[in-house]
């Protein structure tokens, strides 16, 4: 009945690491991510910190054997990382079966469009990018470049929890049998336009994030691309299949509270989770590790920590946020955290908090600080967004 | 410091977008926000950005703009005090 | 055991004047321009002045059009939100790029960005009405509409919601508007509304609208349709698009004669037109064939004024003269089906039964 759908494979680019291996690597030795801007002129370049990730456009675009400046780079990321999880799963053909593309974005192209605004009137020079503003063409680009034609492609955006909702819809359309398989994820880049939007908001650190510390600062803005494949237990048997974890609960809702911050209790983040448990057929006690939101934000992390404390009844089991290593990598963020997940089952650890020194004054919540080797078999992942969106996904080593 | 109360009504109905208020309907002493002009935190980062803009004073904490928001009057005495 | 999909009702603001929900279509806005504008209802009347002040336009159009279809359906709320868009309020997100250049990065502030957030209309629609339920935004160009009925299906037939609010919205802008006149996606000379579907010229006349409808999986009084099926494919190749269509109508067990006429996405972009001129003169040759960009404009959610216009001939049981696009009548509508594409790109269908 509460069957999960199976995760068969994995791609993933950050700023811990240009493929799933390497996150791994930089999550298990401490290694943040969170650096200096170099990409982007920005004047604001010595009160940031950003998880950038090293490759500049050029370098993703010789990889990818495209001409320079082809593309935004959400596509690039996200070409990279879908590549990534096709290849692990073993797709030859990715015709051979109904497969479908959903993917998260928020920036699309909107790097592009920042940088060449004016310069449309003055050149024909970037032409090429002016329809990069339509964040479907992102999807769009990927799509392509994986070969995925005649095909179910969409695009959702829901700020910060987008590719969380890529990865449910994903999950739903299998489960529906709409779909045979599909890959899920989503991909932003940074720019100057989150950049500055954030700083509207004053809601950006100036030094490293410290996710649920008492003298948190903000957020560092990340860039990330993360994609999963999603595939039917028929395919899976019929092509005798590796399962690396299985999607075995998600949940949506919204806080219907504010534009951008979130209620102080947390109640849309409950919400969400009490469906996740209802889906899966869980009970929170069934939990080994939470990999929460926690963007360091002081809203973000009060609002979140109150929300765990009255689903787990004030038993919250391990948790930590790793966006100390990458930033808030916003709609990649739940798809990147998806991966970090289904590592955590596969390797049973769970991710240091790193950063975190001192407890909220407001509750007595102390995330993981150190790596820890724990038997992991059910992760729940937290991804909140702008517009009250909240949405929790399940992970199981079991379906 | 008249002058400043009127100018700080003019610019909160412009730059926040109260059609509907005239400068006469803000007493120097009405709360701004809650129950008074019920403005709310995205205004406030508004009034950052023109203490800034306007007043050359820059406000790090955004909890810092609440007690100096808190009126027509408030708003005015921090910033004679601490104008660039 | 799957349930039907009813839409229950319906709120469209547009080119035409569509919000006054009596009307259908009698009393035409007509141009000739490149660039459409919609009615403007008296928005006051829907948002406490308060609300509005931080209001892009986007989300005005669509409180009022989600209102409008909220009363006829006779809800307080939802069990989910639902929205498709093209491009989100691109009006405010398109003014903070420009502060960001002009101001170079300094005294930005808030509201703007907020507003370029795509979900920004879904989210306010559920602050307003206190609904806590899923809450989804759907971006990808031509079938950001039709992502969202989807998924607004899957949840009805499982009966994971009772009611679902579902809309598309797109505001039409200027930077936008001449950055892709300069590629040929915008026609060069303004056209009229009666010469545009025949003008042989490249580009389309860029509209803007926003449309909302409960759909449910109980019927209601004010019920209008059921949604049968939906197909959504990101490319299609040109010689192939009849087999799908028959494909997908034979996965319903429906022949083309089954069919009481067919609404079609032309938008008189000669480049592109042939998609559905192919069609009207091979497979739909004897079905009754409809047309509606020339009353909306082109925009990434233009099907969801395509929706309204279905949805309209099943309550009235009449066809405008103005949308027929051949000589043959539809005397009784009992099934319709909507076939869009963009630029040879995200194509749809969309099969709706009088019920």
């Amino acid at each position: 009945m509460n069957r999960g759908i199976a995760i068969t494979g994995m791609g993933l680019i950050s700023s811990i690491g240009n493929n799933v291996e390497e996150n791994l690597t930089s999550l298990t030795s401490n290694k943040t991510g969170i650096s200096r801007i170099t990409q982007i002129n920005t004047v604001h370049k010595n009160d940031i910190m950003v998880g950038e990730i090293s490759q500049t456009n050029d370098m993703l675009e010789k990889q990818l054997g495209l001409a320079p400046n082809s593309y935004s780079r959400t596509p690039l990321l996200g070409i990279i990382a879908a590549k990534e999880a096709i290849s692990q799963a073993g797709i030859d053909n990715i015709k051979d079966c109904r497969t479908g593309l959903i993917s998260g974005t928020t920036v699309g192209g909107m790097d592009k469009a920042e940088q060449y605004f004016y310069d449309y009137y003055e050149s024909d020079e970037h032409w090429n990018h002016i329809n990069g503003l339509h964040a479907g063409d992102s999807t769009q680009k990927i799509a392509d470049a994986i070969g995925l034609a005649e095909s179910f492609v969409t695009t959702i955006s829901t700020a910060c929890s987008s590719s969380a909702n890529a990865i449910m819809l994903g999950a739903r359309m299998i489960k529906a049998g709409e779909l045979d398989r599909v890959i899920v994820g989503g991909s932003d880049c940074l720019s100057k336009f989150t950049i500055n939007g954030f700083k509207t908001l004053m809601i950006l650190s100036d030094t490293y994030n410290t996710p649920f510390d008492e003298h948190r600062k903000g957020l560092n803005l990340g860039e990330a691309a993360a994609f999963l494949v999603l595939e039917s237990d028929e395919i899976v048997s019929r092509e005798n299949k590796k399962v690396l974890a299985y999607v075995k609960g998600y949940g949506n809702a919204n806080d219907a509270f504010h534009q951008t911050a979130s209620s102080e209790n947390g109640d849309g983040a409950v919400l969400a989770m009490e469906k996740a448990f209802k889906v899966a057929g869980l009970k929170p006690s069934d939990i080994d590790y939470i990999n929460a939101h926690g963007t360091a934000t002081p809203n973000n992390d009060l609002s979140e920590g109150r929300s765990l404390l009255r689903i787990f009844d004030n038993n919250v089991p391990e948790f930590s946020s790793t966006k100390a290593f990458t930033g808030h990598t916003l709609a990649a963020a739940g798809s990147v955290e998806a991966i970090y997940s289904v590592l955590a089952i596969q390797n049973n650890i769970i991710y240091p908090n790193i950063g975190f020194k001192t407890p909220m004054s407001e509750f007595d919540l102390v995330p993981e600080t150190a790596l820890k080797h724990k038997e992991i078999n059910t992760v729940l992942s937290n991804s909140f967004g702008f517009g009250g969106n909240c949405s929790t996904l399940i992970f199981t080593k079991e379906a | 410091m008249s002058n400043l109360k009127l100018e700080l009504k003019e610019k909160i109905i412009e730059q926040l977008n109260l059609e509907d208020v005239s400068v006469d309907e803000i007493a120097d002493n009405d709360p701004l926000f809650g129950d008074g002009l019920g403005l709310d935190s995205i205004d406030a980062l508004e009034l950052i950005v023109m203490l800034d803009k306007d007043y050359g004073i820059k406000l790090a904490d955004p909890k810092e703009g609440r007690k100096i928001f808190e009126s027509i009057d408030t708003m005015a005495a921090y910033i004679s005090a601490n104008k660039a | 055991m799957k349930k039907e999909v009813y839409i229950n009702s319906i709120g469209s603001v547009s080119v035409q004047k569509t919000f006054d929900s009596t009307q259908f279509l009698e009393d035409i806005v007509t141009y000739n321009d490149t660039t459409l504008k919609v009615v403007d209802p008296n928005y006051k009347e829907y948002i406490p002045p308060a609300a509005a002040r931080r209001m892009a336009k986007g989300i005005k159009m669509s409180a009022v059009s989600s209102k409008n279809a909220m009363k006829e359906a006779g809800l307080q709320n939802v069990d989910a939100i639902i929205v498709g868009t093209g491009l989100g309020c691109l009006g405010d997100s398109e003014k903070f790029v420009s502060d960001i250049i002009k101001n170079d990065e300094q005294y930005l502030t808030p509201t703007r960005f907020i507003q370029s957030s795509h979900n920004t209309v879904a989210g306010s629609i559920a602050l307003d009405m206190g609904c806590k339920g899923h809450n989804f935004t759907y971006v990808n160009a031509s079938i950001s509409f039709e992502s969202s009925l989807w998924d607004a299906k899957l949840q009805l037939q499982a009966n994971e919601a009772t009611h679902i609010l579902v809309g598309g919205v797109d505001e039409m802008v200027d930077h936008h508007v001449d950055t892709h006149r300069f590629i040929g996606h915008v026609k060069d000379k303004p056209v009229t509304m009666e010469e545009v579907l025949s003008s042989n010229t490249k580009g389309a006349v860029i509209g803007e609208g926003s449309h909302f409808f409960v759909l449910s999986n109980k019927k209601g009084k004010s019920t209008y349709s059921k949604l049968t099926s939906i197909g959504i494919y990101n490319t299609l190749e040109k010689d192939k698009i009849a087999d799908v269509i028959t494909g997908f109508l034979k996965d319903n067990e429906l022949s083309v004669q089954d069919l009481d006429g067919v609404i079609l996405g032309n938008n008189g972009d000669v480049e592109y037109d042939h998609f559905y001129t192919n069609l009207c003169s091979s497979i739909f040759d004897n079905t009754p064939q409809l047309v509606f960009k020339h009353l909306s404009g082109e925009y990434d959610t233009a099907t969801g004024f395509g929706f309204w216009l279905a949805n309209k001939i099943f309550k009235t049981g009449e066809v405008p003269k103005i949308v027929k696009l051949n000589d043959k009548n539809i005397t009784e509508p009992k099934r319709l089906l909507l076939y869009n594409q963009y630029r040879g790109r995200n194509h749809s269908l969309v099969l709706l039964e009088k019920c």
